[in-house]
């Protein structure tokens, strides 16, 4: 049996967040520079400039690269033999949640409610997946994921005659309708199979993933390459702006799913891909 | 080619910007997003004052982070500015000049902007570190209440900004994506 003090993962959450804002990925930073070298357009090339530029301010000041610093989401894989002493799994998070927004001067953007719309003041509650697993410790996984690419996220039940083709259509569909919203380049997250809510939570994980790393399923990694290149040839390009980069990359998680169904989630992400993880043995 | 302009904005500029140019804006500019657009709107409508003259003026999509002790202003890049499209029309009757915000505009928004010669730019989302370092003074003159919603004027030199919507009928974002569709087939 392993114990895992509520304190422990308090103190790391609240660093997760503060880093995830401040400092943007490798993954992403190297794409941005990639692109800097093939996008044709010159417009284009300002915006990734801009970009890169801004990331390396966030890190240098240690100041939040977009003003939305996101929703939390976390994926936990919680050991089946791991304990928690102190307190609960999800109040933790909440609590290392809200001193890392507070203390990191991070932007709070969740109200308690849909309708009365009120600020709960502290980014609080976080979205909490928790996947069990056989290994002896907790992996946190978090990103401060934005409104505007996540407002033109979209799911759809295809039919399984609609095949390959029709989750292609939908998909380049979706990101065309996105346009300048989501502020491209994007990051695309797929999730085909499972059901109705699978499916989208199937998207969402998929966007943890880092850029550059293909699903190990050969099929589906050559559906992604697929993807990716058209989509970039929409035109959309950095901002909408019009150029060649629209996506980074794209993602696909594929599950199961019931003989009469073909689920597709498309979660989008843009550039502004915040991701940490956090081994607690 | 970088144009630079000195706000509030005057005719001649205005009917010199064409969708896809890159300019450079100075001067004082208003902070407004959705909470904020819904109370002038609803004030408008029930014939009170505004708390801003928009007369000329250029409203900025944006709800910063909070600004840690000795910054002007926190991270301050553009939000989405479709969600404004439902009271931007009056605004631009009232007087209001420009935008700056990313993103998509509707028919209504587009058609207002060339009846009353107005202009919408974009600012690059998620550059919010680096918008800000172009804002110079920021302080907060209306709806406290808002937190991060609430109307601040704030001074800006050189903010970095594309001409999405001109008084033409441009788009550069229907524009460029035709432009790079073709080239990228
Ligand atoms: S979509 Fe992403 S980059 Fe754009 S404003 Fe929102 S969080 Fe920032």
């Amino acid at each position: 049996m392993k114990i895992i003090e509520y304190q422990t993962i308090v103190e790391e959450v609240k660093e997760m967040c503060k880093k995830a804002n401040y400092n943007l990925g490798e993954d992403v930073y190297t794409a941005f520079s990639q692109a800097l070298k093939t996008e044709k357009s010159e417009t284009g090339r300002e915006v990734l400039s801009q970009l890169i530029e801004n990331a390396d301010i966030a890190k240098a000041e240690q100041v939040p690269m977009c003003q939305d610093t996101g929703t939390a989401v976390f994926i936990v894989e919680l050991g089946q033999n791991c304990q928690i002493t102190g307190g609960s799994l999800v109040e933790a998070i909440n609590e290392g949640v809200a001193k890392g927004y507070g203390e990191g001067y991070l932007r709070n953007s969740i109200i308690h409610h849909p309708l009365d719309r009120k600020n709960t003041g502290n980014n609080t509650p976080a979205i909490v997946h928790i996947e069990l697993v056989e290994e002896e410790h907790i992996v946190i996984h978090m990103t401060a994921k934005g409104g505007g690419a996540e407002n033109m996220s979209d799911l759809k039940m295809l039919k399984p005659s609609d095949g390959v083709d029709g989750i292609k259509e939908y998909v380049l569909d979706i990101v065309k309708k996105a346009g300048p919203n989501a502020c491209p380049p994007l990051v695309v997250g797929i999730g085909i199979g499972g059901n109705f809510e699978r499916c989208a939570y199937l998207a969402k994980k998929s966007l943890f993933r880092p850029i550059g790393i293909r699903n190990h399923d050969q099929t589906i990694a050559a559906m992604e390459e697929e993807l990716m290149m058209e989509i970039n040839r929409l035109g959309i390009g950095p901002q909408g702006l019009g150029g060649s980069t629209t996506a980074l990359d794209v993602k696909i998680e594929a599950e199961a799913c019931h003989i009469a169904a073909l689920p597709v989630a498309v979660n989008l992400n843009c550039h502004a891909s915040r991701h940490q993880t956090s081994i607690l043995m | 080619m970088q144009k630079k302009i000195d706000l509030p904005l005057n005719h001649s500029d205005i009917v010199s910007l064409k969708a896809g140019d890159r300019v450079l804006l100075s001067g004082v500019v208003y902070t407004a997003r959705d909470a904020a657009h819904k109370r002038m709107y609803e004030q408008e409508e029930m014939g009170m004052p505004l708390p801003i003259d928009l007369t000329n003026q250029v409203l900025y999509y944006v709800g910063p982070t909070p600004e840690k002790p000795g910054e002007v202003i926190g991270s301050a890049g553009p939000t989405t500015s479709s969600r404004m499209d439902a009271y931007t029309p009056k605004l631009i009757a009232k007087g209001l000049k420009g935008m700056i915000g990313k993103g998509y505009r509707s028919d209504e928004v587009k058609q207002a902007i060339m009846n009353h010669k107005a202009v919408y730019f974009g600012a690059v989302g998620g550059a919010a570190a680096l918008i800000s370092r172009s804002i110079k003074s920021s302080e907060v003159i209306a709806y406290p209440d808002l937190g991060t919603e609430a109307i601040r004027k704030l001074v800006i030199e050189n903010f970095p900004v594309f001409v999405i919507n001109d008084v033409y009928g441009g788009d550069i974002y229907i524009d460029g994506t035709t432009k790079y569709k073709r080239e990228n087939e």
